[in-house]
């Protein structure tokens, strides 16, 4: 069983032909892992054993005739930050370093409901927080594509783990970028859902009212299957929405006809690399050749959206950072008198410098007296930025136009300048303020040999025409290029 | 509006974080830098602007009520599996009151 470029569709296939067995594949991506894993640094914690027997009691199952679910014996990673039953959850964080959550997410418990098999947890940005994967605590991730090359973030492990196939498939976060980015820099697809359709129980806050769970998947059908299992309604996130559910596979049919795709100005500005440019330029001339329509729209606030951005996802966060004080989970200094000096110490020694200077800008934002100056204004500016959308989507079904203005940087190249690093989430995080869907889907190589993502963005709950435009796409031009990754010994 | 390292050593007292002098030096710099590109945002006129105070729709603001009904929920013995430090049922922190 080659289990390289194996997706969840191909996987079935095998199964039903009992050309293969739930436990052999488990095997496969394990000792890719172990040959692999090393240099990229893709997972944080591997659940082998477990994962096994896993996979023996699939197996045994559908020996009694059981029918596959929709995710039997998919080999997926979860990304760190989304709790895992007895099975360590860190955020990358020295502070959770130890902490093994009592509870599954919402969304791991639906995956295991419908059949998956949990191999491991991935590598991130500390607590979310960083667009290079060079914010976690414990190791960098590389990029497959190229070793001196990061893979994005904050979702870079999970991303890496696809492109590498590492496993078929992994959920990731977005608060601000963080599925979409990495899976443009790592040529895989990464779907951001609208903000209310997956629940956020079990996913260790960031910011709240930006934060949603979504697919990292090696197909727009995998994406739409496993965004299916994990959407809908939780009684434990109030702010999960009833919005039905829709068949996402059954909107992948291949057609365009009748789409209009908005493509904003804005988006192709000062900033945006020539070459990502132009294989974005090509893939919207391809989606008009498919029989889509094309038309120019305008999203005026674009350029407001990064300040707004990092004020109120740096509030929420000093907010919900505020737990982490050494009394009920994770790390404790050792030099304490008192509580007081526990609190402060713990935090010294827990988080890294990235997370701090999010505290540290999130809780002056919201000091007294800056306030309004600065909380009060983001939030109207971020009306302004929806505003943008929803008039945008008056003349147009979807949006297209780049996922990041660069190809996969090199490490180190922005870890001195943060503000530089916050730039580089422009196309993305508007999405995470207007609270719609958003796609990246691989739609080029440049020179070098590194990925180019196209990113769709969608009216909200409208997942199924976003999927529908990233499969028609695929379909007539897919991505046939993989990592060159050796294997030593196989 | 400048900021300047007292007001980094205020932050850092209102966040509880502990700043090396080092530290301190570095996030004046850095915070002063990010704050003067936010405030960008004062080039819009948002007099009439209401703030976005729900991520999702007005509709859905219902949606925070449910059933008043008595579930189970962690009990004592898993709360407590993950503290640092513990003594008969509590969680055990240094001494608050001096």
């Amino acid at each position: 069983m080659n289990i390289v470029g194996l997706t969840i569709e191909t996987l079935h296939r095998a199964l039903q032909a009992g050309e293969t067995t739930v436990r052999e594949v488990c095997e496969r991506v394990l000792e890719r892992i172990d040959a692999l894993d090393g240099t990229i640094g893709a997972y944080l914690t591997v659940d082998g054993e477990r994962a096994l027997q896993r996979a023996d009691a699939l197996d045994r199952e559908r020996r009694e005739g059981a029918p596959l679910k929709p995710l039997t014996g998919v080999p997926i990673a979860i990304k760190d930050n989304i709790c895992t039953r007895q099975l360590r959850t860190s955020c990358a964080s020295r502070i959770l370093h130890n902490y093994v959550p009592p509870y599954n997410a919402t969304a791991v418990e639906r995956l295991l409901d419908a059949g998956a098999v949990i191999i491991g947890k991935t590598n991130c940005d500390e607590f979310a927080m960083g667009s290079s994967n060079e914010n976690s605590a414990f190791k960098i991730v590389r990029n497959p594509w190229n070793p001196e090359r990061v893979p994005g973030g904050s979702s870079g492990g999970s991303a890496a783990a696809v492109a590498a196939d590492l496993c078929v498939a992994a959920l990731g976060s977005d608060t601000g970028g963080s599925i979409r980015q990495p899976a443009s820099l790592c040529g895989v697809v990464g779907l951001k859902p609208t903000y209310g359709r997956v629940s956020r129980y079990g996913l260790v806050a960031f910011g709240s009212s930006l934060d949603q769970i979504g697919p990292i998947t090696k197909t727009v059908r995998d994406a739409a299957r496993v965004l299916r299992v994990i959407a809908g309604r939780d009684w434990h996130d109030s702010t999960s929405s009833n919005h039905e559910v829709a068949d996402y596979e059954a909107a992948l049919d291949g057609e365009l006809k009748g789409i209009r795709v908005g493509v904003p100005r804005e988006y192709f500005g000062q900033g945006l690399d020539e070459e990502v440019k132009r294989a974005v330029v090509m893939a919207i001339d391809r989606l008009a050749d498919l029989g889509a329509e094309i038309a120019e729209i305008s999203l005026p606030h674009t350029e407001y959206a990064i300040a707004c951005y990092y004020i109120i996802a740096t509030a929420e966060a000093s907010s919900n950072l505020a737990r982490y004080d050494g009394v009920r989970y994770g790390y404790r200094t050792a030099r304490a008198g008192n509580l007081r000096e526990m609190y402060r110490r713990t935090r010294d020694e827990g988080f890294g410098a990235e997370v701090k200077r999010r505290i540290m800008l999130g809780t002056y934002v919201l000091s007294a007296g800056y306030y309004d100056a600065y909380y009060l204004k983001a939030q109207k500016v971020r009306t302004l930025i929806q505003r943008d959308f929803t008039q945008a989507f008056a003349q147009c079904d979807v949006i297209a136009g780049p996922t990041s203005p660069t190809v996969a940087f090199r490490l180190g190249e922005r870890t001195d300048d943060p503000l530089k690093m916050y730039l580089s989430d422009i196309y993305t995080i508007t999405a995470n303020l207007a609270a719609i869907p958003g796609i990246s889907i691989p739609c080029g190589l440049s020179r070098d040999g590194l990925p180019i993502g196209l990113q769709l963005l969608g009216r909200r709950f409208d997942e199924a025409t976003l999927l529908r435009v990233a499969h028609a796409y695929e379909q007539a031009y897919p991505f046939e290029h993989k990592p060159a990754l050796e294997m030593s010994g196989s | 509006m400048p900021i300047t390292e007292r007001d980094v050593e205020k932050i850092a007292e209102l966040a509880h974080l502990e700043l090396t002098e080092e530290e301190k030096a570095l996030f004046t710099r850095q915070l002063a830098s990010i704050v003067r590109y936010v405030e960008k945002l004062n080039e819009l006129d948002t007099e009439d602007v209401p703030p976005m105070m729900h991520a999702g729709a007005e509709e859905e603001a219902d949606y925070a009520q449910r059933d008043d009904e008595v579930l189970t929920s962690l009990g004592q013995e898993t709360a407590l599996a993950n503290a640092p430090d513990k003594a008969r049922g509590f969680f055990r922190v240094p001494r608050v009151i001096e």
